[in-house]
């Protein structure tokens, strides 16, 4: 996989190599290269199949991350790429091309973090939620919990309980209570 | 016999099948549940079911064939009661004969399709595709266990030379060697595969069966129209049993001799329904075209020569 | 009617439909359903509104009982006959198919599962309940015949459970639809299922699970509350 991983790199420039495991590696790519190292990867090296695609929004950053995860039947390797993103006009090149299953992720990242896939068909169709017309859901600068407030009616006075300590007050209340314990209903 | 008379035995007698029918239903479901090791619904859930959709408040029409569909299929029923006799007790125009003539044979084949054609053209204008689907679906498998049974009617008519069930009846008193399914063995052998299908339980529920594309033909039918159709339900049910009672095993000299008999008949396909799985159309209608439809030619070819 | 007075009242529907009030910013009318304006073969011209020409969107009337002993004997026959409709909304519909094995045995109750909303008059609501899923129970709801009840299975439908935070389910059941029955947990038992049925029944033989009555009664509430969060409202107003 070392070996492999120089290669890719002498081609490719790779950034952040990580070896999660023997069979494991992530590696970040640079935007402009990194479908042409996908497609490099599907075709030449027999990593022909996409496990997921996902993505990690780095609010601090300004950044989105993609995650392209290929596993290698043959060798029974997986790679990771990542791809940065700028946060502020988020747009990568579609890879529809290279399997049809990721016209569905796609289609999930749009719908989600409102990222652009020029070409990938069925994009603006709906994936997950109808009728949508608020920031993209999954940003972190969208506050579900003050949506669902002001959205969905909420019943007041909502409480929450520590399963743990509801149940030793609830079910053994005679039983005597340890220090740490006692520290901890403090 | 007077015609009024005759008109109240009728009508009495119609009442007996339609809450015999009822019971037969519940007792099979009872039947099931209890091999499933379950128990089941209560025996007088039928009744309920009925007075619960008659007293549903909304009512909904798709035109005016939607309204026919359950009136069909429950003239359908009813006729084939009208005409059937029920049991035998040594003259034809004997109270429980109903309106039984020469020629009843042909009327009661024709009876057998109506109910179905109704619910053709009631499902049809409920615009409901399911409902599509699933009397097209009905009328192929009807038409693939009425070929056998027609088949094997006709191969009876030709044996006892009449086209009165009533004389089927008589000519098989007696004793029990006199029965058609000693005399015409292949006649019978043939009626009794094709009554699965007629009576349509398990492998050949796929039309009406819950579980399968919605219910079938009656997916938009709610209401006073379920009621009416399982009411027809119950009456056909019986109907189909005495029909093959009558034609196969003996007919019935007592009510008693006739609920007994039917409900052996009627348990037959739920027994089959029990052991085996639920057929797809396709396997459905191959399957009647092997085996009960050979039997029938055969049955044809014996008594042509 | 001729054709004139055709246009002129489905000029008039399209001035009075709720259907065009905007609830959102965004436009969701999906091409097939936009007005249209047709050319009859000897040259008239049509108006054509697809959600409101081929349903009917005639207000839902209030059944009211009538009351004595007989509403007393067909209430004893509608608790003793309760046919539910198959339709798992949510996590919680696991808790259902036990009810049929000979564990639980729903029969015995006289309980049972319809395929179809026309022949059921009985609802349960299983578990969270997302915006998606909420359009199709409306549609689902409305085309049951009444009297028709609901059961909402698990707390999510009481105040939201463990999706209250979430930005697709929604808190309150109630202000959607008129729930007969709580069972609360996460999830119940099919035990607690069955008792809830036995709580219905109690409330049909005592007349008062007129829900869908209500739900005729308040209908704009009900409808106010559900377009504030269906905003692809591509359906006639109720679902006949």
């Amino acid at each position: 996989m070392k070996s492999f991983i120089e290669k890719l790199n002498s081609k490719y420039v790779l950034q952040e190599v990580v070896y999660q495991r023997d069979d494991l590696v992530f590696a970040a790519i640079k935007k402009e290269n990194a479908i042409d190292a996908i497609t490099y990867l599907r075709d030449y090296e027999d990593f022909t199949h996409l496990v997921l695609m996902s993505c990690v929004d780095w609010i601090e950053d300004g950044k989105y991350q993609l995650l392209y995860l290929l596993h290698n039947p043959i060798l029974k390797n997986d790679i990771g790429i990542k791809v940065y993103i700028d946060r502020e006009n988020p747009e990568m090149v579609s890879a529809h091309h290279l399997w049809k299953s990721i016209w569905t992720y796609q289609r999930e990242m749009h719908e989600a973090f409102g990222i652009v896939f020029p070409g990938s068909p069925r994009l603006k169709e709906n994936f997950v939620v109808e009728g949508w017309d608020e920031i993209p859901f999954m940003r972190r600068d969208f506050d579900t919990h003050e949506y669902a407030e002001k959205t969905y009616f909420p019943r007041g006075n909502r409480k929450s309980n520590d399963p743990a300590e509801y149940m030793r007050k609830k079910l053994y209340p005679s039983q005597p209570v340890t220090a740490k314990q006692r520290k901890d209903d403090k | 016999m007077n015609i009024y008379v005759k008109l109240a035995y009728t009508l009495l007698g119609l009442l007996i099948v339609i809450n015999w029918g009822m019971l037969m239903g519940a007792t099979m479901r009872k039947i099931g549940a209890r091999m499933a090791g379950r128990h089941g619904i209560p025996f007088h859930q039928p009744w309920i079911n009925l007075l619960k959709n008659f007293s549903t408040r909304t009512t909904i029409t798709h035109g005016i064939m939607y309204y026919l569909g359950p009136v069909f299929r429950l003239s359908g029923g009813v006729g084939l009661f009208l005409f059937m006799p029920m049991v035998f007790t040594g003259a034809v125009d004997g109270p429980w004969t109903n309106f039984s003539f020469e020629g009843d044979l042909v009327l009661i084949l024709y009876f057998q399709v109506f109910g179905m054609l109704g619910m053709a053209l009631g499902a049809g204008e409920g615009g409901h595709p399911y409902s599509a689907m699933g009397i097209a679906r009905g009328l192929a498998q009807h038409a693939a266990v009425e070929l056998p049974l027609t088949l094997a009617i006709v191969s009876i008519a030709i044996q006892y030379d009449t086209l009165s069930i009533y004389k089927i009846v008589e000519a098989q008193q007696g004793s029990i060697l006199n029965w058609v399914l000693f005399t015409n063995p292949f006649a019978a052998a043939a009626i009794i595969l094709a009554m699965l299908g007629a009576l349509g339980h398990s492998p050949f529920n796929l039309v009406k069966a819950p579980n399968e594309i919605l219910i079938g033909p009656a997916t938009e039918y709610e209401g006073t129209y379920l009621g009416f159709m399982m009411t027809a339900g119950a009456v056909i049910h019986v109907m189909e049993a005495v029909l093959f009672m009558n034609l196969v095993f003996g007919g019935a000299n007592s009510w008693l001799e006739l609920i007994v008999k039917s409900f052996l008949i009627y348990f037959w396909s739920v027994f089959v329904g029990m052991v085996f799985p639920r057929f797809k159309i396709e396997q459905s209608i191959t399957w009647f075209f092997k085996v009960p439809f050979v039997l029938g030619v055969l049955a044809i070819l014996m008594y042509s020569f | 009617m001729s054709e004139l007075d055709l246009n002129k009242k489905t000029s008039e529907m399209l001035a009075n439909s709720k259907a065009n009030v905007k609830n959102s910013k965004k436009d969701f009318t999906r091409p097939e359903d936009e007005l249209r304006e047709v050319v009859a073969p000897d040259g008239s011209i049509i108006k054509i509104n697809p959600l409101y020409d081929y349903f009917s969107d005639e207000k839902p009337k209030e059944e009211l009982p009538r009351g004595g002993v007989v509403e007393k004997f067909l209430n004893w026959a509608r608790a003793e006959s309760i046919w539910v409709l198959g339709f798992g909304t949510g996590c919680g519909s696991i808790e259902i198919p036990p009810l049929v094995t000979p564990r639980f045995d729903m029969f015995r109750y006289g309980v049972q599962m319809r395929p179809t909303p026309r022949q059921s008059n009985a609802f349960i609501i299983s578990g969270y309940l997302s915006v998606k899923t909420l359009k199709r129970v409306i549609r689902t709801y409305e085309q049951m015949p009444s009297p028709k009840y609901i059961l909402a299975l698990g707390s999510c439908t009481i105040n939201g459970g463990m999706y209250y935070d979430s930005y697709s389910t929604i808190n309150r059941l109630d202000k959607y639809i008129p729930v007969d029955v709580y069972i609360a947990g996460c999830m119940p038992r099919p035990e607690a299922l069955l008792h809830g049925f036995v709580k219905l029944k109690e409330l049909i033989k005592a007349g008062k699970a007129e829900k869908a009555n209500e739900y005729a009664r308040n209908f704009d509430e009900y409808k106010a509350n559900q377009k504030k969060i269906i905003k692809d409202w591509n359906m006639p107003d109720y679902n006949w």
